[in-house]
């Protein structure tokens, strides 16, 4: 069986390329595209330590599913945000939408 | 209804009618003295039944009508107030009510009730007239009293003080009826308060009134912390009376019940006007006139001379009939004298009407107050009660006869003329037949016109127990005070009413409504007819043809039946000869004279009342006025506190400014205020330009955070 090493390393791996995403991409859908990535890296870790820990409980998994639902919410407030913006302002680029600050 | 409760009953009636005019009939004149008049009724009635029922008692004296209830509670005891009604009260309550009554009915036609609100009439002033159109030409009539209503407020307030005062059966309520006097008579002397020699009066009434007050106050204060009680009958029991009397208390060389006698004395002397504190009274003239026979006859100065025989026994502890007089008798009987002089002398020199008979009543209350000092209490009594019909009946004749003579301004249209100066009148006789009548019954009376009229048998009463009794003096002085009240009434009389009229104003005068005489009417029967109650047994040919019920009957309320006197030819000879010949030369003397330049009695010294006004400015008001404007005022308030404060205010001033200007403004204020604020503020201004409000400028700074955070919690915690 593969270590439970592995799997960290790889939510991990996951989870930087999904946070360099959300730093540096300039388009906001890319961004939340990241977002979904570092999501995901979380999932993995969870089915990882339920699958390594006490697998007879359904924690880890029940754990998953709960945030696959509050993504998928997440993520259509999200792009419901962003189309909203495209239409009154014509543009998607993060940099350009700073109208928060003093 | 028993007899006790109906007494509770009878002073209620008019303090209602008080509350009732003041709350709600104000407006309504009309409803106004019809609650006032019928109150007065009312307690009329009630008193009548009382003295009726007391009239059928057997040993009144012995078993009074009495009921009491506690009151305040003293510790162990309770103090107890509640009604008695013996012979005296039952005596008193009598004339109280009759004269309260006329005098309820005589307000009505004085103040002009049903004639037209007057064209300039203010309220505080007395009314001016009105203008009525008649047949196409203008006449003047006289206007209503503009403040009708409140008139019988008061008096209603009075007659209940009186009522009161009367049927009390102990101190305490006794100097409550007596108090609520003393307001009233401030209230209706400044009645027409717009007037400041009214205002002036009424205050002098009130503070002189005062300085008796007090001492009385301690008097009742001692009697109590003596006997711990205040209720006559106790106070009057043998034992307390014999401790009183022995018990010495240094001061003059009197006995405990003969201080405390004079101090209650004290209080009389205040309230019925006896010399020196009798300067009050004449002033007092300036209230409306049914005011005056109020005071000065059925109610306030009677109460003084009340509170003296109710205190008789206590005045008179450790004397009997016969001895010679104790230290505080011989007090009363001079000021009693001496004022009996003193007031007639000043009468003989006035010139207005309602003056003289303001004097001669502190003439005639020296009368009583002397004859209370010699121990001749049945008489003192029996001259109180005809001196209250008589003297109601002559103020109630000057009213009438001002009046009359209003009348006559208001026709002139001359207000030069003054209607109360009887030099200004003359002739009245034909214009106002009833009030010359009724008023000459009065005067009469007073001077003690023989065998017809009431004040006769009540003065020689006075003479006769003087005389045999070998008081002499009090005696001399008390016949010479009668010659000259003889003669000063018949001088007034002789001035007001016979005679030709000397002014146009006297010419036009005119009778009064029947609202004003028939109570004139009806008091001038008691001024006749209440003699014959107390003519004495042994007096030549009519004596004992009507029994001498007076004696009896006021006699019983004493626990020692006064002697019967025994008959002595002088005293009468002289109240014949000074009645007869005073009225004799008072006409004789005044029959021609038309003008105060041929009256020959115009004597300064008496014409300015002995300069006593002015004696007491000089002694009292104006060392007073020092002692408050100078010495008070300037040197205490202004000189002495006020430095204290001028002290007191700069120095806190200073360390005031000086905690400010070196400690609030520049540490508080700029540092610790200012300075939290302005770091605050450059704080604020220097972080700003990091919130960019791009949001992975935000993230990378978080996370720069994070890592900072991280490493260090890393590196001092865990490594």
């Amino acid at each position: 069986m593969v270590p439970l090493s592995w799997y960290l390393i790889f939510a991990a791996a996951l989870f930087s390329i999904g946070l360099f995403g959300v730093l540096v991409r300039r388009n906001a859908i890319a961004i939340l595209l990241g977002v979904e990535l570092m999501l995901n890296a979380v999932n993995i870790n969870l089915v990882a330590f339920w699958r390594y820990g006490e697998a007879l409980a359904m924690t880890g998994q029940v754990f998953a599913v709960i945030v696959f639902a509050v993504a998928a919410a997440e993520v259509s407030v999200g792009l419901a945000l962003v189309i909203s913006v495209y239409r009154r302002r014509n543009t998607v680029v993060a940099d350009e939408l700073d109208m928060l600050k003093w | 209804m028993t007899t006790e409760s109906l007494i509770w009953l009878i002073p209620l009636p008019p303090v209602l009618a008080f509350f009732l005019i003041v709350l709600f009939t104000n407006k309504n004149k009309a409803l106004s003295h019809s609650v006032a008049v019928g109150a007065a009724f009312l307690s009329w009635l009630g008193a009548m039944i009382v003295f009726v029922r007391a009239l059928g008692v057997e040993h009144l004296g012995e078993h009074p009508f009495e009921s009491s209830i506690n009151w305040l509670p003293t510790g162990e005891t309770w103090l107890k107030i509640g009604v008695l009604v013996d012979p005296l009260t039952a005596a008193v309550l009598f004339f109280v009510a009759w004269t309260v009554l006329m005098i309820f009915i005589y307000s009505i036609g004085y103040h002009n009730y049903g004639q037209p609100a007057g064209d300039h009439d203010h309220k505080g002033l007395p009314p001016h007239g009105a203008t009525v159109e008649e047949h196409g030409h203008k006449r003047v009539v006289p206007s209503i009293e503009p403040m009708y209503s409140r008139f019988f407020a008061f008096i209603g307030l009075f007659a209940f003080g009186m009522f009161t005062l009367v049927v009390s059966d102990n101190l305490l309520t006794l100097f409550v009826g007596w108090e609520i006097m003393g307001l009233c008579s401030y209230l209706l002397i400044g009645f027409w308060y717009g007037k400041p020699s009214a205002r002036n009066a009424a205050i002098k009434a009130f503070m002189t009134t005062r300085i008796g007050d007090v001492f009385m106050l301690i008097g009742i204060a001692f009697l109590y912390s003596v006997t711990g009680t205040l209720s006559f009958r106790e106070i009057f029991s043998e034992e307390i009376l014999h401790t009183l009397a022995s018990v010495p208390t240094g001061v003059f060389g009197l006995s405990a019940a003969g201080l405390i006698a004079v101090l209650l004395f004290i209080g009389t002397v205040g309230k019925s006007a006896q010399w020196p504190l009798h300067v009050w009274l004449p002033d007092a003239m300036e209230g409306p006139t049914p005011v005056s026979a109020m005071i000065h006859a059925a109610t306030m100065v009677s109460a003084g001379v009340y509170a003296v025989i109710r205190m008789f026994p206590l005045l008179t502890a450790g004397w009997h009939e016969g001895a010679a007089l104790t230290p505080a008798m011989s007090f009363v009987a001079f000021i009693g004298a001496f004022t009996a002089l003193f007031a007639a002398t000043i009468a003989v020199a006035q010139n207005d009407i309602k003056r003289v008979l303001a004097y001669s009543t502190i003439s005639q209350l020296g009368f009583m107050i002397a004859a209370l000092g010699i121990g001749a209490y049945i008489a003192a009594v029996f001259h109180l009660i005809t001196h209250a019909f008589f003297k109601a009946l002559l103020f109630l004749g000057s009213g009438s006869v001002i009046h009359g003579m209003e009348h006559g301004v208001l026709h002139t249209g001359n207000h030069n003329v003054d209607p109360q100066d009887m030099f200004n009148m003359g002739g009245l006789r034909k214009k106002m037949p009833i009030t010359f009548w009724t008023f000459l019954i009065g005067g009469f009376a007073l001077s003690g016109f023989p065998l017809v009229t009431a004040g006769f048998w009540s003065k020689d009463e006075i003479l006769a127990d003087a005389f045999v009794n070998g008081h002499m003096v009090v005696f001399a002085t008390l016949a010479i005070a009668a010659f000259m009240t003889a003669f000063y009434t018949m001088r007034q009389i002789t001035l007001t009413f016979l005679g030709q009229a000397r002014t146009k104003e006297a010419e036009h005068a005119q009778e009064t409504p029947f609202t004003m005489t028939v109570p004139l009417m009806i008091l001038s029967v008691f001024a006749i007819g209440y003699g014959w109650v107390g003519i004495p047994e042994h007096f030549p040919l009519i004596g004992g043809l009507v029994p001498n019920w007076f004696h009896e009957f006021v006699g019983g309320t004493l626990a020692e039946h006064p002697p019967v006197l025994e008959f002595n030819i002088v005293p009468l000879l002289t109240s014949l000869v000074v009645a007869l010949g005073g009225l004799g030369l008072g006409w004789y003397v005044y029959r021609n004279v038309n003008s105060p330049a041929e009256d020959k009695l115009q004597i300064n010294v008496l014409k300015n009342k002995w300069y006593f006004d002015e004696i007491y400015e000089v002694v009292f008001i104006k060392p007073a006025l020092w002692f408050s404007e100078v010495f008070v005022s300037q040197w205490m308030d202004k000189g002495f506190i006020d430095g204290i404060l001028h002290v007191f205010g700069p120095a806190t001033g200073g360390v005031g400014s000086a905690i400010r200007n070196y400690f609030d403004i520049p540490f508080i204020n700029r540092f610790l205020g200012d300075g939290t604020a302005d770091a605050t503020w450059w704080v604020g201004k220097n972080l700003r330009p990091i919130q960019t409000g791009r949001i992975q400028q935000y993230l990378v700074l978080s996370l720069i955070v994070l890592f900072l955070v991280g490493g260090l919690l890393y590196y001092f915690l865990l490594a």
